[in-house]
Parts: structure tokens; sequence; C-alpha cells
């Protein structure tokens, strides 16, 4: 376990704030208590200081998880993120895209967002933008990336993609091993 | 479209609703015989009709001296049957049995039984038919009623066939008017007569089966247990019939001394029980007679319990819903629940469902998880409170670490440990999902862990066990589990529990409480490891602090526990419908390990390792000093002792080498190593 490079820094500041912007820093200031990101086996930790601290008493070879994991380094140096991020990406996101009851299980079981499954989009979305997956009944389901436009959304054909899937809750039974 | 229908050239298909009428009234025969009744006998009879009502009479008087003479024979040879009769149900075993056939007799002879009938309760004041009653006897010319069982009395009687020019008369009919007669109610409907009759059938039958009843009674007294050759015999024959037998001998014990054999012992009937319960539930003789001493009265209820599953629970994340937003959206999702009752304000059970419960979106994302309602409970006897540190020994897959960390609101820190790296990966999953941050998951030998950290303000250990008490959930326990398994399973509990009191800190201002559970009900497993931690460690048994379960065994056979053991709780399966399951709680008062006065934490494990196993630390003592002595020869003499030693003690094994190559190491020792070998050179 140790605090991330500039570089790592970097990359995952960058990928984080294609989610959820500026509000990164919200989730470093926070009123309950000082949190900070950890690198612990190539995967990037949210925890609470004091928690980190009494963490650091397990041996590497033996701690498995700590706090909330939010994604790992894969070894080409890219970050990836985790769905066991979504809890954090959630309430912070920027654009938001809603779908439809019957769209759901599809999201769920890992496919894209189709125009035919879209409830709502969040406006002015541009295109590949960072996008947090909702149900209509505002369930967060999942994240994934605008493939078009609002705009270009509201003329195309019902079985063109409108969100491509990366991650979504799925994963917590259907890829329970890699989770962290 | 479509074609319509025209309304200006509609065609009548039939005379219309209206036109309709009613038929005439039907009216019943009965009613109908009444009128033709008084009309007849204001006629006047025709000569001929006089001389045929002359012969019928004759007739009648005839048959009726015959039938007097028939009915007192009758009469004498059933007092003579009843004069036998409870010897002879003494022979047959079963109720069932004598039932039917009893049945069958009544079905075969039913004319019979119904002039028995008759005979039984109404003639007898009379004694038959007296000549008093010529005067007013007339033949009546009704038609018969009831045609279904009296026709058929009336061919078996035999001599219906006489009077060919009665009007349908048969002597039956006869019988049952000159009943009602003698009763006094010559103006009864033939319905009421019928129901009268029936009414009496009923009474005699219910007084037939008091006394079935009784000589079933009798019966059951003279139950005699078969021998050791004639249960192999029918063992042989079918072996899964013994349910009789197994209600039998129940029956016997329920009662010894007034059911009992004369000549057997109590030891032979519970041991014929106990080899019929095991083949009929299939369980080994081993588990069988640990689980008769536990349960002497309810045995067949566990059994039985253990046969079914228990309902479905889930328990509500209180850090993202609500039991009641939970309930409301599962319901539309068609599932059928309630609360699981009074004693907890998270938990649901599930009657059926039409969607698979763990893979709704409200599961994924983390708003309920499946929970067995007993596993609700150590985490209810812990009482975590927030801000605190708290260790869960043996944690996966973490229902209840969730249930911890959602009382604590996600504050201060859990410790989530499994010993299988494996199974705690599905902590990482459920603490992720459910939200949770305040879990560290780790996996590490629980009995090592006071060396990584101590002073926890509560520890759980929901120890590995037999699972006896979830024999529902896996049959393979009642098999597979011998006496070693069950001494081993105790032993490894001992040695986790006295780790999970070593890791809690007793100066903690508002903890100090260890709560031990498990799913299993031998008392070995449970009291028996509670009673060796407080004889070996400073803690005291507390009030779990659950309101109900029964509570922990103080006697149990030869064993004397604690008089405090009655603090801790037991749940059945069949008493509270949940796993069986064990929960103490435990507070620790003070630090110090009694025998040592020493507190410190090398010391301590140290100690620890020795009390447990003392026979180990011997062994590890006679090592070190061979290491002493030939340190050549050391590695040699350890691969050998590791042959040795059994497979199943490996990993402790590997802990105690462990501990023994630090010690190789330590600057002294190492000292000490390196003179002897400089000696030897």
């Amino acid at each position: 376990m140790r605090p991330l490079t500039d570089e790592e820094t970097k990359i995952f500041f960058e990928k984080l704030s294609k989610y959820i912007g500026e509000n990164i820093k919200l989730l470093l200031d926070r009123p309950d208590g000082s949190y900070c990101f950890r690198l612990h086996r190539d995967r990037v930790f949210y925890v609470r200081e004091d928690m980190m601290k009494h963490a650091g008493n397990v041996s590497r070879k033996n701690l498995i998880s700590f706090g909330s994991c939010f994604g790992r380094f894969s070894k080409g140096g890219k970050f990836k993120l985790h769905i066991t991020a979504l809890d954090f990406l959630a309430p912070y996101a920027k654009f938001k895209v809603w779908v439809k009851p019957s769209a759901e299980q599809q999201f769920v079981y890992g496919h894209h967002v189709m125009k035919s499954g879209l409830g709502r989009i969040t406006e002015n979305t541009p295109q590949y933008q960072g996008v947090v997956v909702y149900n209509m009944n505002d369930l967060p389901l999942g994240f994934g990336v605008a493939a078009k436009s609002t705009q270009e959304c509201r003329h195309t054909d019902p079985m063109t993609l409108v969100a491509f899937h990366q991650a979504d809750i799925g994963e917590f039974i259907r890829n329970e091993d890699a989770l962290v | 479209m479509g074609r319509k229908r025209d309304p200006t050239n509609l065609v009548k298909s039939g005379p219309g609703r209206k036109t309709k009428k009613q038929k005439p009234p039907q009216i019943p025969n009965a009613l109908k015989n009444a009128n033709t009744e008084d009309d007849d006998s204001e006629k006047k009879l025709s000569s001929r009709q006089k001389t045929r009502v002359k012969k019928r009479i004759q007739k009648k008087e005839e048959k009726m001296e015959i039938k007097k003479k028939k009915k007192e024979e009758k009469l004498q040879q059933k007092t003579k049957k009843e004069s036998q009769k409870p010897g002879k149900f003494a022979r047959a075993p079963v109720v069932s049995k004598k039932r039917k056939v009893e049945e069958s007799e009544e079905e075969s002879d039913d004319d019979e039984e119904d002039e028995e009938d008759s005979d039984e309760e109404e003639t007898k004041p009379v004694k038959g038919y007296s000549d008093e009653n010529k005067a007013w006897l007339k033949p009546s010319s009704k038609q018969p009623l009831m045609d279904s069982d009296e026709s058929d009395d009336g061919e078996s009687d035999g001599v219906a066939g006489d009077d060919f020019d009665d009007v349908g008369l048969s002597d039956d009919e006869e019988e049952d008017e000159d009943d009602s007669e003698e009763s006094g109610d010559e103006d009864l409907l033939p319905v009421e007569k019928e129901a009268k009759k029936l009414e009496k059938k009923r009474e005699k039958n219910k007084k037939l089966a008091e006394a079935e009843l009784q000589t079933n009674i009798m019966d059951m007294e003279k139950y005699t247990l078969p021998s050791g050759q004639e249960v192999e015999k029918e063992d042989i024959l079918c072996f899964i019939d013994n349910y009789p037998r197994i209600k039998e001998v129940m029956h016997v014990l329920a009662d010894f001394k007034e059911r009992r054999e004369p000549g057997r012992s109590r030891q032979d009937y519970v041991r014929q029980l106990r080899s019929d319960f095991c083949t009929y539930y299939s369980y080994n003789d081993f588990l069988m007679e640990k689980i008769m001493s536990l349960f002497p009265l309810e045995i067949q209820e566990f059994l039985e319990a253990n046969e079914v599953p228990r309902p479905v629970t889930i328990r509500t994340n209180t850090l993202k819903t609500r039991r009641r937003d939970l309930a409301q959206a599962l319901i539309n999702r068609g599932v059928n629940l309630d609360p699981i009752g009074k004693w907890s304000k998270v938990g649901l059970i599930v009657f059926d469902t039409q969607v698979p419960l763990g893979a709704t979106p409200e599961y994924l994302a983390g708003h309920y998880i499946l929970q067995g309602g007993s596993s609700f409970l150590p985490v209810m006897a812990l009482a975590p409170q927030e801000n605190e540190r708290i260790l869960d020994m043996a944690s996966a897959p973490g229902g209840k670490t969730t249930y911890i960390a959602a009382l604590m609101k996600n504050t201060g820190t859990i410790f989530a440990n499994d010993a299988n790296a494996d199974r705690a990966k599905a902590i990482v999953g459920n603490t992720h999902r459910m939200g949770i941050t305040n879990t560290i998951v780790c996996h590490h030998d629980g009995r090592v862990f006071p060396k990584i950290m101590k002073g926890f303000d509560r520890v759980l250990l929901d120890a590995p066990c037999s699972g006896t008490g979830v024999i529902s959930k896996d049959e393979e326990v009642k098999m597979n589990k011998d006496e070693r398994d069950i001494l081993r399973c105790a032993h490894l509990q001992k040695e986790l529990l006295l780790s999970a009191i070593d890791c809690c800190d007793a100066k903690s201002k508002t903890g100090g409480y260890i709560v031990y559970s498990t799913c299993s009900v031998l008392s070995e497993e449970n009291e028996g490891v509670i009673e060796y931690a407080l004889k070996k460690r400073n803690v005291k048994l507390v009030p779990t602090g659950l309101d109900f379960g029964r509570e922990g065994f103080v006697n149990f056979q030869q064993n004397r526990y604690h008089p405090h053991m009655k603090l801790t709780r037991r749940f059945y399966p069949h008493t509270h419908n949940m796993d069986g399951f064990f929960v103490a709680k435990l507070k620790k008062f003070s630090n110090k390990i009694p025998g040592t006065g020493n507190t410190s934490a090398d010391g301590e494990a140290e100690d620890e390792s020795s009390e447990v196993t003392d026979k180990k630390s011997s062994e590890k003592n006679t090592k070190q000093t061979k290491n002493v002595k030939n340190s050549t020869d050391s590695d040699s003499d350890d691969e050998e002792e590791k042959g040795k030693s059994s497979k199943k003690d490996k990993s402790k094994n590997k802990w105690l080498e462990k501990k023994s190559n630090k010690k190789k190491f330590k600057p002294g020792q190492f000292k000490k190593f390196k003179s002897a070998e400089k000696s030897k050179k």
C-alpha cells in the first residue's frame, strides 16, 4: 500500500473527471474526516485516513481490500474504473442517462444502451462524455460513455447505440472474482 | 369493419324468453302419498280386494312369527359374539387395519347390521312384535321412498318376492313403520325417519370406535419389541417401512412404566428407536446418538424439521433504503413477503417469488442481502456502536459483517477476516455492493490474529463448526460427521475463541465484548468451548440481549457447566423455524491472562499456544533443544516431524514452524547456534 505517484494521480484524476468533473475535490475535502487514495496491488482504494493506518498493520500479502476500490491500473499504465466506484460517481455525476424498464435488464447484463431503451438524457451531453446510467426510479445501474450527443440522439433511429457500456451492477454477481 | 347487424329486419329465432312457461310444480312423492293415503282408506274395497287383504294380513302374521324367531336367535348369537369381541380385537395390531376390517364386515352383512341396529336400540324394551300390534297394524300403500339401500335389503331378505300383489311394499318398509310407531311418532316424514336411523347408526359407530380405542390402548400396552434377529430380517425385507415401529416405540417410551413389555429394558427400546431413526432419516449412528441426547423429548420434531428447508429471509440494507420502501419495490416485482417478526426491524421473510431474488436490480444495487434469520442474532447480540473498532474473525461471505457496518452507519472500522482467501472475495463483493466503506478485508488464520492487531472494542466469532444446526441446508452432515470431526471442530473453536478474547480490549470505554456463535447444536462445540474460555481467560458471561431462544445447558449429561451458562441462547429449527444456532456473549474484564501475569503481546501469544496445546509446545521445546544440540541435522529433523504430524494440523504446524523459525533467528539464539556450531567444529 502506497500513495499514488504524480503520474498515476494525473491519469487517475483525468479518468475520474470524465464522469464527475471538478467534483473530485468534494471527494477529498469531506466534512466527516480526511480521505485519501491509496494504491495496493495496482488497485486504487479510497479510504479514510485513520482506517488506512489500521490497514497498514496487515501484511501486503494478506490484505485484500480496504475502504472502497475505485479501479485498477492496467499493465499499460491506463486506469480502468470498476463498478465498485459507482457509489461515489453517482451522486456527483454531471451527465446522466436514464434507461427504460424494458432496457434495464439488458444493460445490467452487459449490453450497450440503444435509442429504443433510452428514457431520458441530460441536456447538452457531448459525444464521448462519461455518463452514469440510471433506471427510471433513479437507481444507478452503472456507467458508460455517450455514443451520441444529446442533439444527435433526437434524430437517430431506434436501433442506434446512444451509450456504450463500461460497467454495470450486474458485475457484482457476474464477475465477483475480478471485482478487486 | 365486419358485418353489422341490421336492427330493422331482425328475424325471431324462437318464441322468446318471456313466452316460456314454467312447468307445473313437481310434488314430492311423500306429499303425494300423504294425500292418496287418506283417500284410499276412505274408499270401499271390492270383495276380491277384501279377500286379498285378509290373505295379506295372514301372511304377514306368519312372516312376523318367523322373523321374531330369527331375531331372538340373532340376539342370542350377538350376545355371544360380544362376549368374545374384546379378545378378537386385542389381536389386531394397528388401528387403521382394524378399521378396515370392521368396515368390510359392515359392508358384507349390511342388512344384518341394520337389523342388529334396530334390535339393540329399539326392540329391546318391547321385545319384538307382539300380538298387541295386530289390532292396529295395517299395511300401508306407500311407494318405497328410500330406494337405494332399502331395496337392497329387500332383495337380500328373500321373502319380499312372496307378496307380488303388494303395491311395492317390502318387509323393511314395514319394519321402519313399526319402528317409528313403537317410538310413538307415526306422523314423521320418511326423511325424518331416515335421519333418525342414521343418527342411531352413527351413535353405534361411535360406541364401536370407542371400544376400538379402548382395545387399542390395551393393544399398545402389549406392544412387543422385536428381537434383534427379527429386526434384521424385517430390515432385509423392507428397510424403509419402519415408521410404524418408530411410532410404537415412541409411544412405549412416553410412559415407560405402564407400557413396557416386562423383561425388556429401556435401553433396548432406545437402541431400537435409534437404529430405526438412523435408517428412516438416514443419519449415522454417532450423530443420532448425540441428537437424541440433546432432544430426548422432541427428537422427532427436530428430525422432521431438518427435512424441510427454512424460509427464505432477506435483510434490508439500512444504509441505502428503508424496509418499507424495499418491501414495496419487491412486491411490485411479484414477491410475496412479510416482516420477519417483532425481534428484527430489518428482516423480511419471503413466501414466494416470481423473480430470482438474487438478481433483481434492487439486490444488485445493494438494497438487501439474502441472509438466514439466525444470522441476525449474533450481530444483534454484539450490538456494535458507532465509531468502534470491531473484528469479525470468520466473516465470509460477509453477511454479518455488512449488518455490523449497517448498524455502525459506516463509521469506525471493521476488520473482516477469513482464513480462506477465496471465500474472502465474497466479502469484498458484498461490502462493495452494499456500499460499505469502513471495512478492511484480510485473510489470516484467526488463531494468530492477536499478533497482528489487538485492542478491538468488540469481537464477533462465528466459528467454523460441524453444521449440525443447518442439516436442512446441507444433508451431507447427517452421514459424514463422526466423533473425531466434532472434537477437531471443538478444538479449533477453542483456539479461535481464545485468540478472539485476546484481540479484544478489556479497557475499551464502550465495549470489551466478545460474541461467540456457531450453527451447531452440539454442546461440545458450544457450552464446552465457552466453559473452556471461562477457565482460561478473564471473561464472564453476560446476557445476549436476545429475548427469545432457549437457555444454554448448565447440566448436560455428565458435564456440569458454569451456572451462568443459562445466559447463552440456543435456537432450534423446530421451535424457532430458523437454523439451529448458538449465541453467547462474553465480557472481558481484564487484559491479564490468568496464570501468567504477562500482558505483553509476544508473551501472550506464546503463553496462549502453550496453553492451547501443551503437547505441541512441549514438542516445540524438544525441537528447539534438538536444534541447539545438533544444528546440522535440524532441517532433516524438521522434515521428519512434519511427516509425523497429521495432515489436518498442518496449517497449525506451519504456524508453529514459523514461530520456531523466528526463534531460530532471534539474536540470542542465533549466537547460540553459532557457538554450538563453532564448538562442534
